[in-house]
């Protein structure tokens, strides 16, 4: 939760060195550090330049190829929804468009309290059970765009059984 | 370290029987991607929580995918009689039912079940091997898959695992195990369908000190996931497979590489590779053979290209997944400048069978050229969706309407997107095709990586092939532009026509558009990218004049709220 610049520093660090596998790179190292913050802030991109011994460019240039990255603080509660061919066949659009509609966006943003982040995925990979959406990183299939609703209102804290 | 192979096994066998015994009942509960995403976790908890409070002993165990991913959550619970008795979906307020019933009172809910496997099942239940789902299967690489608890290295041994590399380190040379693969017949199902014996040649000959083994399971394709499901559900069938595909090509070092985000087959595989470190069976001197393999997990970010094999190779390097030039080959320039060979999860995952029972047993399997099984994704709207093992050979029709349980809710089927969105779409008058790579490439489609995507009635072909291009259009890398803009300016069109406000040379423009891209692009992506347009023109042609002539939408779905995200790579 500490937004200085030192423990940001410190904590940017831990994850950069808490990789146990024999093969680091840039990638691999923004991975670690995206889970750790949530986005990349520029300070943690220079570490992670630092770290791998590139230049901030070619962190910006690996950072900004791979769309799972985001460089702004995420909400509270992050959810994905699955956009693929599979789920959509099985009836994702009307889910994406009760989750949208519910917290008053057009497409995949924040909301602008900062309490939400709607993200879009190609693929959550449990496709047998599409529509697939996940929140907060947990998976929830054969979505209803009614079920849907009530996902968000929960997390919304609207009070929801 | 020191213990023998005969040792382990031995040990694991007197495990196994303890757990499957009946003494303690064994709870098993599928938790793949499918089983979480249905709930799983939460199924788990009520399920050692009324353990504990009717205080009973009882083994839980979080296995892998059985194949029937619309019954889960799925429970099977072990019967005195030696039976599995399968109860899903459960819902949470099951649980205590069930486990008051079977596991307190020792007295099998019939009414909840699913089936049973194996022994004598029980009145009133049917056996799941006669679900039209499980009696066409042959299991070969998902051999285990639902059975065993993934990280539980000893359960794969005590089920026959590691017993072809065993063999192959003790009595066999890299030449004769190779000869095995050749044999059989094996071939990449990734999507190309190369011989496997002949690319692991390639990097046989050659003589640097220092080769890769690499595994692609990024596994990008909507509707497929079953490399993740053999990840999650029996990681040490790939990781002998592995340690093999080194022992022929004497290559020491493999990589398997994953979408990260997909927690489950990332943890399973890590917490594999370190039980087979303990063992013995990765590391210096395997079985005291003299040969040395190691292999470690390596990440990707949310990239499709990233699974083509020179972007793979780019990402484990930690850079953009952007396709490299060809020639030189990866067998000849590859990871790290060093060679290398890639092959997909499930082509690793059948070599220990093809070794433990030879290649000339492998080779009867399926049919013409296309030797084994097809491990196929169905998904859609199909009436059991799930993951299923059939023999090469079986008709699509089979495979819909016997295996799957045909289309739902009255409906008839419209069209079959299989191998991926580059894979294009076959209409429903097409089901006579056989599981065959030439077939399927004669039909204009693919077997590519398994998944098969079912659509009915209510799909419409237009919105289909919209939605198809979208994801590639989202996905392209953006090294040659005739894909980055040929896939945009084509989304273009196809909304357009979605929106009945098409231009009279909008599809002769599509077709040089994905002219351009087929001749202009590094990797399949760009060059396969207007399949879905060109396979659904040649299908749907009416659909097509319908919305641009006629101004309207059969089936209504193009009237809809559609949603994608635009790409945001830079």
């Amino acid at each position: 939760m500490t937004t200085d610049a030192e423990g940001l520093k410190e904590r940017v660090n831990k994850a950069l060195n808490s990789q146990d596998q024999s093969t680091i790179t840039l990638l691999s190292s923004l991975l670690v550090v995206h889970d750790e913050l949530g986005y990349m802030p520029e300070e943690a991109v220079e570490e992670v330049a630092r770290y791998t011994n590139s230049t901030i460019n070619d962190v910006w240039g690996v950072a900004s190829f791979y769309t799972n990255f985001r460089f702004t603080p995420p909400g509270t509660h992050t959810v994905e929804l699955c956009w693929g061919p599979s789920c959509h066949v099985m009836g994702a659009m009307p889910v994406v468009k009760a989750v949208l509609d519910a917290l008053g966006l057009d497409s995949e943003s924040d909301t602008p309290d900062g309490k939400m982040t709607v993200r879009f995925n190609t693929c959550l990979g449990a496709c047998a059970q599409g529509p697939v959406i996940s929140v907060d990183h947990k998976l929830m299939g054969r979505l209803s765009p009614d079920v849907a609703r009530q996902v968000i209102a929960g997390l919304d804290g609207e009070g929801v059984e | 370290m020191s213990r023998s192979f005969e040792d382990i096994r031995t040990e694991s066998g007197r495990r196994w029987q303890a757990l499957t015994g009946g003494q303690v009942p064994w709870i098993r509960v599928g938790s793949a991607l499918c089983g979480k995403a249905a709930g799983a976790d939460s199924v788990i908890e009520l399920i050692h929580e009324e353990l504990r409070q009717h205080n009973v002993e009882a083994v839980v165990s979080e296995v892998g995918c059985l194949g029937l991913c619309y019954a889960e959550p799925l429970v099977d619970i072990t019967m005195t009689n030696g039976s599995r008795l399968f109860y899903g979906p459960v819902t949470p307020s099951e649980v205590p039912a069930i486990i008051y019933s079977h596991v307190v009172r020792n007295a099998p809910v019939a009414d909840l079940a699913l089936g049973y496997l194996g022994g004598d099942g029980l009145d009133g239940v049917q056996d799941l091997k006669q679900h039209p789902m499980m009696r066409n299967q042959q299991r070969i690489a998902l051999r285990n898959a639902g059975n065993i608890d993934p990280c539980d290295i000893g359960q794969y041994v005590a089920n026959g695992g590691y017993d072809a590399l065993h063999k192959a380190l003790s009595s066999m040379t890299p030449e004769e195990t190779l000869e095995e693969v050749n044999k059989s017949g094996l071939r990449g199902r990734g999507g190309a369908a190369f011989p496997t014996g002949t690319k692991w040649s390639f990097l046989a000959r050659s003589s640097d000190p220092v080769k890769y083994i690499l595994c692609n399971c990024e596994e990008g394709d909507p509707g497929a996931f079953n490399d993740k499901g053999i990840l999650e559900s029996d990681p040490h069938t790939l990781l002998e497979g592995m340690v093999l595909a080194g022992y022929v090509t004497g290559a020491n070092y493999g990589y398997v590489f994953i979408r990260h985000g997909h927690d489950g087959p990332i943890h399973r595989t890590r917490e594999a590779i370190r039980q087979a470190q303990e063992l013995g069976i990765l590391g210096d001197n395997i079985f005291g053979s003299g040969f040395s393999f190691n292999i470690e997990v390596s990440l990707t970010g949310d990239s499709y290209v990233s699974g083509e094999e020179t972007a793979l190779m780019e990402a484990i390097e930690g850079s953009r997944a952007m396709p490299r030039f060809r020639p030189p080959f990866p067998a000849q320039v590859g990871l790290f400048g060093k060679p290398s060979n890639i092959n997909n999860v499930k082509t690793l995952a059948y070599v220990p069978q093809i070794i433990d029972k030879g290649g000339d047993w492998f080779a009867e399997i399926g049919q013409n050229r296309s030797k084994g099984t097809a491990i196929l994704c169905l998904t859609g709207n199909l009436a059991y969706t799930g993951m299923v093992e059939i023999p090469l050979g079986m008709t699509l029709r089979q495979v819909i309407y016997e295996v799957a349980g045909g289309v739902p809710n009255g409906k008839n089927l419209k069209l079959l997107q299989t191998g991926g969105p580059l894979g294009g779409v076959l209409s429903a008058e097409q089901l006579d095709i056989s599981l065959d790579f030439e077939e399927m490439a004669q039909a204009g489609a693919i077997l590519g990586s398994g998944g098969i995507i079912a659509a009915d009635e209510d799909t419409c072909a237009v919105d289909m092939t919209r939605a198809l291009i979208a994801f590639c259009q989202f996905e392209s890398c953006g090294k040659c532009f005739p894909c980055r803009l040929g896939m945009t300016h084509i989304l273009e069109m196809l909304e357009r026509i979605c929106r009945f406000e098409s231009e009279p040379g909008d599809l002769e423009m599509m077709r040089q558009v994905g002219q351009n891209m087929q001749a202009g692009s590094l990797c399949g992506h760009g060059q396969l990218g207007f399949n879905p347009v060109s396979s659904a023109l040649r299908h749907f042609g009416d659909e097509f004049h319908e919305h641009m002539v006629e101004r309207r939408c059969p089936t209504g779905r193009c009237m809809a709220d559609r949603y994608s995200p635009q790409s945001t790579r830079r």
